[in-house]
């Protein structure tokens, strides 16, 4: 190891500076630049979706959703840690991180059905489907619910020929599915009334600042990402350094958003741990970067620094 | 009998168990006499990389202070006032040119090794503060109450839940966001400034490459 011959700083000639009137310039500077970018360009605010809008652009997909997490076969039923303990989440190699962060925020998928209904006084079919479901043994109630949302199926794409009732419950064969229609109509109805929300978020508190069920309940179906996908806000569409529109949205997230779309991180089932533990790895390495041997050298092997302080060397090499 | 309330003893002023006049000493240590803000700099320092620094420092005070406006408004002001929605387009903006000066300044202090010298803290935390910048940012995205701050949520819980952290940093749930994203790290990134920039002051501007002060 080469030791550090840099002169104390100190003991160079000065020249006159004043850091504070550089400090003023600027932030008027910036100041004025933030002003008139924001009068040109704005910034995006896009309403956010309600249940209400997604109930009624798409009341299918709703309807299969509501069966789908009383079967406990949706995204968020099947997640893991921190909602529940029906995986093993993802893992880093044989690393268990995402187990080993904790059930803490519990969430039992048919609760988001469940939940909101149970409140509902007002239909006494709905009321009744609740109370049926709560009193059916749990293989009972997993059985209607997978038999309802394989009736209803998925409409024919990407080539696939379609299922069920292609999408379609109200086309479902017959069949026993116990409370489960009335509980995904129940929903479906409560979501159109706007409602749905706050049955989820702030039942019982008051006060919604927590919007983790709706938000669960939301991702679970096809709804947000259509909407995300046809503004290209998708993962595999570097979603996440993305805004809507033309917005810049988070640019210096680039790197985290480029593993996501190159083998073998956009084909693993643990990207999303695998992309973080890559991501600390590079981070820690520009961070100790002045104590790693070679990188800590490619300033000289490269050197910009001759511009930068041209006018240094050019005195200096002229000096007798 | 004659007393003195303005001067003190020697005993008085350099007592070791005297916890403010350790505290003092390690305050005045901190930076050499007349380096905090000094009216003179080393004569190699005549370069425009150098302005980005003090760009990015500025466009700190422009980030907080546009969000302090927003504060005042609320969560939802800006999504019903044409004036909250301005003030959040330079919140926006002035976090754009934030990150734009800093990852600038970055590059400039790798390109002149600026670790040498004592400074390879100066680096450290420097690139610690990019990294907490960056997440203040992600919970201020978070934050917005719209439909980029849902797609962003669940987005991001599948990041954030995989390393195991989304246990205790909730990115669904918008009321903890914005409390980490106006409390909590705004603390730690204007600490870490202040000790940035301590570092500066401490060991002065690094000099160039192979400088030579017999030459």
């Amino acid at each position: 190891m080469t030791r550090d011959r840099t002169p104390d700083s100190h003991d160079f000639p000065t020249r006159r500076y004043d850091l504070v009137k550089e400090f003023v310039i600027t932030l008027v500077v910036v100041l004025v630049a933030s002003l008139g970018l924001a009068a040109i360009f704005s910034s995006p605010d896009e309403k956010p979706i309600t249940m209400s809008a997604w109930a009624n652009a798409d009341p299918n997909n709703l309807v299969t959703t509501a069966a789908s997490e009383l079967a406990g076969t949706t995204t968020s039923a099947t997640y893991g840690a921190p909602y529940n303990s029906n995986s093993e989440g993802q893992k880093l190699g044989p690393i268990p991180l995402q187990k080993w962060g904790g059930v803490r925020i519990p969430i039992d998928s048919a609760d988001l059905v469940l939940g909101p209904l149970s409140n509902t006084t007002n239909d006494p079919a709905v009321s009744s489907a609740v109370a049926a479901w709560k009193a059916a043994a749990p293989e009972q109630q997993t059985k209607w619910a997978a038999d309802y949302v394989d009736a209803i199926g998925a409409a024919a794409a990407d080539g696939e020929a379609a299922t069920g009732a292609g999408g379609d419950p109200a086309n479902v064969a017959a069949g026993d599915y116990g409370p489960v229609p009335a509980l995904s109509a129940g929903l479906l109805a409560l979501a159109k009334t706007g409602g749905l929300e706050g049955a989820l978020d702030s039942a019982g508190n008051f006060y919604g600042g927590d919007t983790t069920k709706s938000l669960l309940l939301l991702a679970d179906g096809a709804y947000l990402e259509d909407q995300a996908v046809a503004q290209n806000l998708a993962g595999d569409q570097w979603g996440m350094m993305n805004e809507v529109g033309n917005a810049p949205g988070q640019p210096w997230m680039w790197l985290y958003t480029f593993w996501y779309q190159i083998k073998p991180f956009s084909t693993s089932d643990n990207a999303d741990v695998e992309v973080w533990a890559l991501m600390m790895l590079l981070t820690l390495l520009l961070m100790f970067l002045p104590f790693i041997p070679g990188l800590r050298t490619i300033p000289r092997w490269i050197p910009v620094h001759r511009l930068i302080w041209r006018n240094y060397y050019r005195r200096s090499a002229g000096r007798p | 009998m004659t007393t003195s309330t303005g001067a003190k003893s020697a005993a008085e002023t350099t007592d070791p168990g005297n916890w403010t006049n350790r505290l003092r000493g390690r305050i005045e240590g901190l930076v050499p006499p007349g380096e905090a803000l000094p009216d003179r700099q080393p004569i190699y320092v005549a370069s425009w990389i150098y302005v980005f620094g003090v760009l990015t420092l500025s466009s700190l005070a422009v980030v907080i202070l546009s969000g302090c406006v927003l504060a005042v408004g609320g969560v939802q002001w800006w999504h019903v006032s044409s004036l909250g929605h301005y003030v959040n387009s330079v919140h926006l903006w002035s976090v754009e040119l934030f990150f734009g000066f800093m990852v600038i300044h970055l590059w400039g202090k790798f390109w002149m090794a600026a670790w040498r010298g004592k400074r390879a803290m100066t680096w450290v935390s420097g690139v610690l503060l990019f990294g907490i910048s960056i997440g203040t940012s992600f919970t201020g995205f978070l934050s917005q109450t719209n439909f980029s701050a849902q797609w962003i949520a669940g987005e991001g819980k599948d990041g954030i839940n995989s390393t195991g952290a989304g246990a205790f940093f909730n990115v669904l749930n918008p009321g903890q966001m914005l409390l980490w994203h106006v409390v909590l790290l705004p603390l730690v990134v204007v600490l870490i400034v202040l000790i940035h920039i301590i570092q500066v002051r401490r060991h002065g501007v690094v000099p160039p490459l192979d400088a030579d002060l017999e030459g």
